[in-house]
């Protein structure tokens, strides 16, 4: 009897935590939102925010709708799916480190994406939204096959984490080495994005991204079950009835296509991926999927807002790129998880 | 022809990478019983069991759960049948124990694995069923090895199997816990009519629960039998090419080898008390002859395992010609008696015994022993 009255109370304790947890990642992107809205070059009053979002005819709805809306929709699309794709990769892995950034994924995407986009505007045919996602997933899936074959070979996380870097490093070296080759005209705007940036963005490719993001969203919270039993292994997993074969090639998919999302429009954004589902872990004290994916879409959206806010108003009138603002965060975040998995010993 | 069969191996062939390690296997289990493999380390006892739940993939044959191929079953509906206990380190990070427990409910839970208060029940029961109850809430991975096999065990409860395969659970488990697991593997054969298969490296306990018993050496299967036909000294000596040292089939233990040479003391035994002597001058290193001992009586088993010559006599022999052995004592020069008091049946030994005080050469085991060490 009295057994039964704490587990209800660890129970309810849970609970509590989840709805918590939530409110607070709710509290936050609200508030950031706002923020990302008032705060600018030309500062709006909270009257003129309102206005603006509601009254096409307003003074404020230039700025309010395309210059802030149209940059703070996207962050929270590819900042949520970053996370999220970070956090399937360490599900696929098993390793709390790894992230599309880290495993040179997120570069292999950008190496494709610029001599693509090279290709198409030297000729001088305009890229299409379309365009940058496949050319952007086909780099994606050709670091993750490198990756792959990796892991196969090596069984230490942290070796193949190493490797990771070392593929993104070699693709960041040729991108640099193409772009060299581009117009004149093609290198400012590709020298941008190459950094990170949420600024380029127009309405119509945060129509693509919602209707990549989002139903990816969706598969990957309905996939949350087996999800679940791959966390314990594979040999429990397939025990619990999943199958194996398919469910590694649906989570290679799906981080890819979250991943090159990203990279498509808004370039490489470095340790949101690691850093996100880890907060998001300790926040919520668990590591069930049917809590982390929501929530590590959330975090991540939060996260890449606060890291654009600072980014446009840290240094204004310049603007840092996201990457950098990210890294700084993120990346203390990854030395940390590193120096806790040192202390628990390494496989 | 296997129809009674739950699960079946019909000539299958196991090994990794298209190697085969072993061919043509032909096992099976029915419900309500328990398959032991037993075979010395390497011999392919997890390679066999890996094959049988769907790891790894068959070079050849067929596995039959159920009556169906189980090569045309989906994973969803074989986990409804067949839970696994295996060796895998579980990962599991920020778990506690019922949830891993709770894994054991996925097969019947919806698409977003949500457990529903009956899931929860079992969950509970079999948890329960293991006495885990009172580290359920603790996180998975800060719980010793012996509680995670049982941790583990209550998943595979609460899957409902009708079969349940174990690698090796007993592995890591103290001689109490071993007992209890087996127990609950006893009470689930029994109770549910769950067909069970596992392998084990403790003889004693695969001699006591097995119904039948699959003996793995030398990359085939060497024989399928029941206990009583496998364990037998000489061919457990033999599967596991026992050399130095014995195995002892009626109490399933292990002796190491006797110290040879010409014996420096007789040992006096019977009704048991002469075994702790006998370990004691096996552990000194010092050669001994032991009797004079019938084969029916405690001592026997380990005098034959231990001394460097036994003297033994028929069970419930009345009495028996002594003069050789008294000879041979006389000869050796030091006797030692274990035998507190001699009974009327026992005359043959109160003769020896009268014979060695007779000619003082009746000697103290602490002085013998602490002779042997310096």
């Amino acid at each position: 009897m009295q057994n039964g009255n704490t587990e209800r109370n660890t129970e309810n304790q849970r609970y509590g935590r989840l709805a918590l947890g939530f409110v607070l990642l709710s509290v936050a992107l609200i508030g950031l939102v706002f923020l990302n809205i008032v705060a600018g070059s030309t500062s709006l009053s909270i009257r003129e925010v309102f206005d603006g979002l509601t009254n096409a005819q307003s003074p404020h709805r230039v700025i309010v709708m395309d210059v802030r809306m149209v940059r703070i929709l996207p962050a929270i699309l590819l900042g949520g799916a970053l996370a999220l794709s970070g956090f399937l990769l360490q599900t696929f892995f098993a390793n709390p480190i790894a992230g599309p950034f880290i495993l040179g994924i997120s570069s292999g995407a950008k190496l494709v994406l610029s001599v693509t986009m090279i290709g198409f505007l030297s000729r001088g045919i305009a890229v299409g939204s379309v365009t940058l996602i496949v050319a952007s997933f086909v780099g994606a899936m050709l670091s993750m096959g490198f990756v792959l074959a990796i892991s196969y070979k090596v069984k230490r996380m942290s070796m193949l984490i190493i490797c990771g870097v070392m593929i993104g490093y070699i693709c960041s070296a040729i991108t640099e080495f193409v772009i060299r080759f581009a117009d004149d005209s093609n290198i400012v705007k590709l020298h941008d994005w190459a950094m990170g940036s949420f600024a380029s963005i127009k309405w119509d490719n945060v129509i693509v991204i919602a209707a990549v993001v989002l139903p990816a969203l969706v598969v990957t919270f309905l996939m949350s079950k087996p999800i679940g039993a791959y966390q314990l292994g594979e040999v429990y997993a397939q025990n619990m009835g999943v199958n194996i074969r398919a469910f590694r090639i649906a989570l290679i998919l799906l981080s890819g296509v979250l991943s090159a999302c990203v990279t498509a429009f808004a370039g490489p954004i470095s340790f949101v991926g690691v850093a996100v589902p880890h907060l998001m872990r300790r926040l919520f004290k668990t590591a069930k999927p049917i809590v982390m994916i929501p929530a590590c879409f959330l975090g991540g959206a939060v996260f890449c807002l606060l890291c654009d806010l600072i980014a446009r108003t840290a240094f204004a009138p310049n603007e840092l790129s996201i990457s950098s603002v990210t890294a700084v965060f993120g990346a203390p975040i990854v030395i940390l998880v590193m120096l806790r998995r040192q202390k628990e010993g390494e496989r | 022809m296997n129809g009674t069969y739950y699960i079946s191996a019909e000539q299958m062939t196991v090994g990794y990478d298209g190697k085969p390690l072993i061919e043509n296997i032909d096992i099976g289990v029915r419900r309500g019983e328990i398959l032991t493999l037993i075979g010395p380390n390497g011999s392919g006892k997890s390679t066999i069991l890996k094959s049988m739940i769907k790891q790894l993939r068959l070079i050849a044959g067929t596995v039959v759960l159920d009556g169906r191929d189980m090569a045309g079953l989906r994973e969803r509906d074989i986990a409804k049948k067949l839970a696994i206990v295996m060796t895998e380190r579980i990962k599991a990070e920020l778990l506690t124990c019922w949830d891993i427990a709770a894994t054991g409910r996925y097969p019947y839970t919806g698409r977003l694995g949500l457990l529903s208060k009956e899931d929860r029940e079992i969950v509970d029961a079999a948890l329960e069923t293991v006495h885990a109850t009172d580290f359920a809430d603790r996180p998975f991975s800060a719980i010793s090895d012996g509680q995670r096999q049982r941790i583990l065990l209550a998943r595979a409860i609460a899957q409902q199997p009708e079969i349940i395969v174990l690698d090796e659970p007993t592995s890591f488990l103290d001689v109490k816990h071993k007992l209890e697991l087996l127990d609950i593997l006893k009470r689930m054969v029994r109770e549910n009519n769950v067909a069970v298969i596992v392998s084990l490296h403790e003889l004693d306990l695969a001699e006591k629960i097995s119904d039948r018993v699959v003996c793995v050496a030398n990359n085939r299967i060497d024989r399928c039998d029941t206990p009583e036909n496998i364990f037998t000294d000489e061919y457990i000596a033999a599967l596991y090419g026992i050399e130095r040292g014995s195995f002892n089939a009626l109490f399933g233990s292990v002796e190491l080898p006797a110290v040879s040479g010409e014996p420096q003391v007789f040992v006096i035994g019977g009704g048991g008390s002469g075994v702790p002597v006998y370990r004691a001058l096996q552990r000194a290193g010092i050669p001994f002859a032991a009797g004079i001992l019938p084969e029916s009586d405690l001592d026997y088993p380990t005098a034959k395992a231990l001394a460097a010559e036994l003297y033994g006599i028929p069970a419930f022999a009345a009495a028996a010609e002594t003069e050789n052995v008294r000879n041979r004592m006389t000869e050796i020069g030091r006797v030692l008696s274990t035998v507190p008091a001699f009974g009327e049946t026992n005359a043959v030994n109160k003769e020896l015994y009268d014979a060695a005080k007779a000619a003082g050469i009746l000697v103290d085991a602490d002085a013998l022993l602490g002779e042997g060490e310096a």
